[in-house]
């Protein structure tokens, strides 16, 4: 039976009805919400600093990071709690489909969710900052690197939240410390010439995404003895 | 149909209170049970053990053959129309059939999206769900919640059809359940 959990095709459908709950203009409430958030700090910035455009170009990279980081705890109201009040990983998991798959699924479908355009709302914030090629270049590899991590420390709150009252504030407090060593790194990678910074970001990243579905499926586990 | 339930010496704990305990019991293909007892006794909690979606207290709870579960919650996307909703999970049992789908008289609602469904049509979907998993082992927490009399009937023909074709099903219900030559579990007894 839990073998069937593997069937590679009834893991595309998890996949597809993911994606279709998560992708703007889908059935999820999020939305293009986080992107127009990124792009109103992006803009916000210089009103509040100046437009100083040395300063903007120095300091730009990092609003960016900072931006993309509070732009992914928006979707993450949603991303756990409505399946799991809805009885969803319940039939799953008596179809053989463990909390863990489940998991993998929702992971990747939330990535696809909110970083491709991310990286491409990059490209107008970045205009907006006045950030030179050279250093777009470095953010958008930066946020490659580092949105899977991003992605998968909100799926870990998301569902440790998800059986909570009020968890979505709790979520977004949750995962900025966690988010911080992608910070670091992600945006640290401005500051140095070689691209020691994105490697580390990118192991961060791998090393959460591995771990991302195991914790998430024993939270909605857990959640279920209450 | 190959199918068995069994528990043994069940107990199960909510919060800090016991809920029931000692509860043993072995259903082979073609029976039936119905649980029976008053509101907060624990029989949705009995059931969610015996599917083995949570872990009892103390005991052990084992089962041959797929396993079903219908119960308050609907597991159906609410923004989608019933018909795509309940696609999703066809996909996933691998059934093209249209038989669960015409047995509940769902065809006239596969267009209505499933937050505009009342109570009762919701149980029919979900019963509807539940018929497509083709699964041995039935548990039904509460399946006549909501129901008019023609889907009562249904339901408890489908589940006597269920048993003789060789299946397991066990009902926790307060109100009557009409399946001939069930067995009938008050879980009042074994409360603690």
């Amino acid at each position: 039976m839990r073998e069937n959990g593997k069937n590679p095709l009834r893991f595309l459908m998890l996949l597809h009805r993911d994606l279709a709950l998560l992708l703007p203009g889908g059935r999820g409430e999020a939305g293009v919400l986080p992107l127009l958030f990124f792009l109103a700090v992006a803009m916000l910035y210089p009103f509040a600093v100046g437009p100083e455009p040395e300063l903007l170009a120095r300091t730009g990279g990092g609003v960016i990071w900072v931006a993309a980081l509070l732009a992914a705890i928006l979707p993450l109201e949603r991303l756990v709690a409505g399946d799991l009040e809805a009885g969803m990983f319940d039939q799953l998991h008596l179809r053989g489909i463990s909390e863990e798959w489940a998991m993998v699924s929702r992971l990747f479908a939330h990535w696809l969710a909110f970083a491709p355009l991310l990286l491409l709302a990059t490209l107008p914030a970045a205009a907006l900052l006045g950030l030179s090629g050279e250093t777009t270049a470095i953010v958008l590899l930066g946020l490659l690197a580092g949105t899977p991590g991003l992605a998968a420390v909100g799926l870990i709150v998301a569902a440790l939240t998800a059986s909570l009252r009020g968890g979505a504030a709790l979520a977004g407090l949750m995962t900025i410390p966690l988010a911080v060593p992608i910070l670091i790194f992600g945006a640290g990678a401005l500051a140095r010439s070689d691209t020691s910074g994105l490697w580390l970001t990118a192991a961060i990243s791998l090393a959460l995404a591995a771990v991302a579905p195991l914790a998430a499926g024993g939270a909605i586990r857990a959640a279920r003895e209450q | 149909m190959q199918a068995r339930l069994t528990a043994n010496d069940l107990a199960c704990r909510r919060g800090e209170r016991l809920l029931f305990r000692h509860l043993s019991l072995d259903l082979a293909s073609g029976e039936a049970l119905h649980v029976t007892g008053p509101n907060g006794i624990g029989k949705s909690s009995l059931l969610r053990i015996l599917a083995g979606l949570s872990r009892p207290f103390a005991g052990k709870a084992t089962r041959e053959g797929r396993v079903a579960l219908l119960d308050e919650r609907l597991a159906l996307d609410e923004a989608l129309p019933l018909g795509k909703a309940l696609d999703f999970w066809r996909g996933l049992d691998g059934t093209q059939d249209f038989m669960p789908i015409e047995k509940m008289s769902l065809t006239d609602l596969l267009d209505v999206p499933v937050r505009y469904l009342s109570t009762g049509q919701r149980k029919r979907a979900a019963m509807a769900r539940l018929l497509g998993t083709k699964a041995a082992v039935w548990l039904l927490d509460e399946p006549l919640n909501g129901l008019d009399d023609e889907a009562r009937v249904t339901v408890e023909r489908l589940a006597a059809e269920h048993c003789a074709g060789g299946g397991v099903c066990v009902v926790a219900s307060h109100q009557t359940f009409a399946v001939e030559s069930k067995r009938v579990l008050s879980l009042s007894d074994y409360a603690s």
